[in-house]
């Protein structure tokens, strides 16, 4: 290739800094993905390929531990995903199609604020919380604590959208005598429907990665994947937490990937039409 | 229907103020407007205006701060949007991207409560007027600008709306398919015998569609006439100045005989001016003359015409017409046209002194 | 047929915008689940943080300035010596911030010509390097934290590489030193940093380099001297990105670090597990690191506003 002497854009040197970045960002996940598959019962050497340690999860001794923490994570992390959903529509109408009211910016602050306390002061206030009030620590703690913080991983792709969004489509609609609930039903849902996904997806994601506050506030019994990974590498690294951990990096990578093919969709039809 | 009233749109002394006292800006100021039935009315004028805003206070997205709206009778500036007869052509069409064309425009009747099938009957039947029946299962995406905007037209008539509201329809459409479209929207209106009122800031389309045009400006109401009233009677500067191109030139009245009034222009040569009245003498006030009004001679060639004399400057070639910029003897510099069909425009050379006659009843004295 | 007019509404404000005046009632799901769920706790850890240890979990609602003087002062087994500097936890909070400073440094170090390497693509391969980038902060936390200490094990693929190589002869040792703690920090934040600055490099209209190249400047002048003053905002949100939950981090301290790597994560954590804690001193912890960020972000939103102020 020729050396671009004209292309103010070019710095010798960033490409590399690029390959290293995603070097290092992916050669720890993918080292586990492949020891996963090893045959051996010793995890540092290599004893052929298997899938072994997968039908451990599915089949072994800790399988029963691994059903019960995989169905309260699901579960989790889909009510909290779609409650967190619906009440983060109905906050980025408010604030963005709403009548202006002093107090938005403090508004916005407060639907984001979970994203600016520390995880791990979170945790510690919930906790509190939950026990001055008397309410039992469990799985429904769990699962009021999982909507707070999934409210503005929500909250963000679907105000991106609505904003994307005329207004004239709302007024068409109401001009051609639909209701308000019909107007956003039929119009403006359909429109946001991208965005709305994406954001149910994120929140369902960040429910089902979430360990510090699932930590604090899950209290004796109740274990969800990571608690128990969590739990379980504490004495130590073992092969069947690698499959596991194989699994869900394959179920994250999917539904990040599902979010990124909705919203590329949703890019191509029924944007702004200027 | 109510037709005890011949009046399709009574808009009284509307008023619209946006925001609270110490920064409230105030869109329209005491605007009035009567619409009759069956009429093609154009609201003309500048961006920010209150153009739009008065249409979409018809419309019933904005909230009226004073004033009232009535609709063949009856006062509609409390319904909400959803509830007025009324529809509109919004000005980027908003046709709803997710349906097809026909679930667009059977988007009002199906919400009117009509049943699906007699909806879709009316639709295609709206579609088949603007010549898009084949159209009607494509997405509104797939259409080009111009089927975009027949769709929304269609959109907004199939309820048999009793007002028709174009917000600036045909701005995001090329030239030609602009001038095509104008025909075709007088021509729905008269066929459907519907009330259209016409938001624009292009004076050329409001002149060749509107039956009668309220030409506005910051708020307030400037003119409301015929095109042939607003563009050869202009009752102020900004009408004057907004409709078409017109020389201006300030003055003084001198005397007053009848409905009209001699000023002094140029250098202290006499001027009849066609005046609306309430003028007196000493008066100071802006002539207006339209550049097509005006023609050179050669000095001293015509004796029937004025003494004012200048000198030619430049020429403007513009294809049909030729431009001439003549200052006149007092240094004030104004604007002739002459149509290249006629040989006179070019004869004169820059810099050479030429006689300026005004046709009988082009000036136009504005006092304010 | 024609629409018929609908009867006059007793109502003396039609809602002319769509969703004029309901847009109050649209917010308060979200006010009162946030407010509720999180604001109001916050407090009560305030007021936690006043009141009086309970030595099995928990509290005695005895108001005490105890938890924050145990954080500054050690006065002795019993509490009857006069009072000297306890520098345990002023030592814990700053070698926190000292880490999560160093992360961001790392971070910026490898973010920044990542970030602008991949805002300088053609659109479509930017898409597809900016999903590579991002896929990694979605995958679980605790997963890539603990991938990383297995990868950084004394018996790990990295030392077994590193010997079978002959680089080195008997394995380093990397887990549970600051150095492990670092990389885990480094590690779980990297993609904060490149997304800000990714963002902010795709907006910059590189007329500006044009112009700078114009008037006789060389490459690393114009990067110096124009691109990054311009792009600063989103370098400065990538570096709060980073640095505020590194300051905060549980995980990559508790996994790959030991006793002498502490940090205010895991001296929290360790107040409220099991029966050991201490409710009110982990209270105050929590508040005092709340207070810090905080303060980051008043900084931030500053900055922020003047950078604005400074386009217009």
């Amino acid at each position: 290739m020729a050396k671009n002497t004209t292309d103010v854009r070019r710095y010798p040197g960033f490409f590399s800094f690029t390959i290293l970045c995603l070097f290092l960002l992916y050669t720890p996940l993918i080292i586990v993905t492949i020891y996963s598959f090893n045959d051996s019962k010793s995890i540092t050497t290599w004893g052929g390929f298997s899938f072994r340690w997968y039908q451990d999860i599915f089949y072994g001794l800790e399988a029963a531990k691994f059903k019960t923490a995989a169905w309260n994570s699901i579960s989790i992390a889909l009510m909290a995903g779609i409650t967190a959903t619906v009440i983060a529509t109905s906050a980025a109408i408010g604030m963005i199609r709403g009548e202006p009211f002093k107090g938005k910016s403090l508004s916005f602050g407060l639907i984001n604020l979970p994203l600016m306390v520390p995880e791990i002061v979170s945790a510690v206030a919930t906790l509190i919380f939950f026990s001055a009030i008397g309410f039992t620590r469990g799985y429904m703690s769990i699962l009021l604590a999982h909507i707070v913080f999934c409210i503005p991983f929500a909250y963000l792709p679907i105000a991106a959208r609505l904003e994307g969004i005329e207004k004239s489509y709302e007024e068409a609609a109401i001009d051609l005598y639909a209701t308000r609930w019909k107007a956003f039903t039929k119009v403006l849902m359909p429109l946001m429907a991208p965005g709305i996904l994406s954001g149910f997806l994120l929140a369902f994601i960040i429910s089902l990665d979430d360990f510090i506050i699932t930590n604090f506030v899950k209290g004796a019994g109740v274990e969800t994947l990571p608690t128990a990974i969590f739990g379980s590498v504490k004495q130590g690294i073992k092969p069947n937490i690698m499959a596991l951990s194989t699994l869900m990096l394959l179920v994250s990578i999917f539904f990040v990937s599902l979010s990124y093919l909705i919203n590329k969709l949703g890019e191509r039809t029924g944007d702004k039409q200027s | 229907m109510t037709d005890s009233s011949p009046l399709a749109l009574e808009v009284s002394h509307a008023v619209k103020i946006y925001g609270a006292l110490p920064n409230a800006v105030k869109a329209l100021n005491d605007v009035s407007i009567d619409v009759a039935n069956n009429e093609f009315f154009t609201l003309l004028g500048p961006s920010g205006c209150g153009k739009t805003t008065l249409l979409r206070m018809i419309a019933g997205f904005e909230t009226i701060t004073e004033g009232s709206i009535r609709l063949f009778g009856e006062n509609i500036e409390n319904l909400p949007a959803n509830k007025r007869p009324v529809n509109t052509v919004f000005q980027q069409y908003a046709l709803f991207p997710h349906m097809t064309v026909l679930q667009n425009v059977a988007f009002g009747l199906t919400m009117l409560g009509k049943s699906d099938r007699e909806a879709n009957g009316i639709a295609t039947r709206m579609l088949d007027m603007v010549q898009l029946g084949e159209f009607s299962n494509r997405k509104p995406t797939q259409l080009s600008g111009g089927q975009q905007q027949r769709v929304a037209l269609a959109r907004a008539l199939a309820p048999s709306p009793k007002l028709l509201l174009l917000d600036e329809p045909l701005s995001a459409l090329d030239l030609k398919l602009r001038h095509a479209m104008r025909v075709e929207l007088k021509q729905i209106q008269e066929e459907l015998g519907i009330t259209f009122i016409f938001v624009t800031h292009d004076q050329e389309e409001a002149l060749t569609m509107s039956d009668r045009i309220a030409v506005m400006s910051n708020g307030e109401l400037q003119q409301i006439g015929t095109g042939r009233e607003i563009y050869e009677e202009p009752k102020n500067k900004f009408v004057a100045d907004f409709i078409g191109e017109t020389n201006l030139l300030t003055t003084q009245v001198e005397s007053i005989q009848g409905a009209n009034a001699v000023c002094v222009v140029g250098n202290h040569t006499p001027l009849e001016c066609a005046s609306a009245g309430g003028i007196s003498i000493g008066d100071t006030g802006i002539i207006s003359i339209r550049p097509e009004r005006i023609t050179l001679t050669k000095p001293g060639s015509d004796a029937t015409g004025s003494n004012l004399t200048g000198t030619v400057k430049r020429f403007i070639y513009l294809g049909t017409d030729t431009q001439c910029m003549v200052e006149l003897d007092d240094g004030t510099e104004i604007h002739v046209r002459v149509q290249n069909a006629h040989d006179s425009a070019t004869d004169f050379d820059v810099g050479e002194r030429a006689s300026i006659k005004i046709d009988q009843g082009a000036a136009r004295l504005l006092v304010n | 047929m024609s629409a018929p007019i609908a009867p006059l509404n007793a109502k003396k404000n039609p809602n002319a915008g769509v969703f004029d005046g309901i847009g109050l009632w649209l917010l308060s799901p979200s006010w009162i689940v946030i407010g509720v769920f999180l604001l109001l706790p916050v407090f009560m850890m305030l007021i936690f943080s006043f009141l009086t240890k309970e030595f099995r979990g928990g509290v005695i609602w005895e108001p005490t300035l105890a938890a924050y003087d145990q954080f500054l002062f050690d006065r002795g087994l019993f509490g009857d010596e006069p009072p000297t500097i306890e520098w345990t936890y002023i030592t814990i909070f700053a070698r926190s911030i000292w880490q999560a400073a160093l992360a961001t440094l790392f971070c910026l170090i490898i973010g920044f010509p990542t970030a602008y390497y991949i805002a300088t693509r053609s659109a479509r391969s930017r898409s597809v390097w900016l999903f590579l980038i991002t896929i990694p902060y979605w995958v679980n936390l605790l997963i890539r934290t603990v991938s990383m200490k297995f990868l950084i094990r004394d018996t790990g693929p990295l030392n077994q590489f590193l010997m079978s190589t002959g680089v080195i002869d008997s394995p380093i040792h990397i887990v549970n030193t600051n150095f492990a703690v670092q990389l885990g920090l480094f590690y779980s934040y990297l993609p904060f940093m490149v997304l800000p600055i990714y963002a902010a490099v795709e907006r910059y209209n590189f007329a500006l380099s044009e112009a700078a190249w114009d008037l006789y400047a060389d490459r690393w002048t114009t990067l110096r001297k124009i691109l990054i003053p311009v792009v600063k905002p989103g370098i400065i949100a990538g570096c709060i990105l980073v640095f505020v939950p590194s300051l905060g981090a549980f995980l990559a301290p508790d996994l790959l670090g030991g006793a002498k790597t502490f940090m205010i994560g895991s001296l929290i954590e360790e107040q409220f597990k099991g029966n050991a804690g201490n409710w009110p001193f982990g209270a105050a912890a929590s508040m005092i690191l709340l207070s810090m960020v905080l303060i980051v972000l008043m900084f931030y939103a500053r900055q922020q506003t003047r950078a604005q102020a400074g386009a217009r």
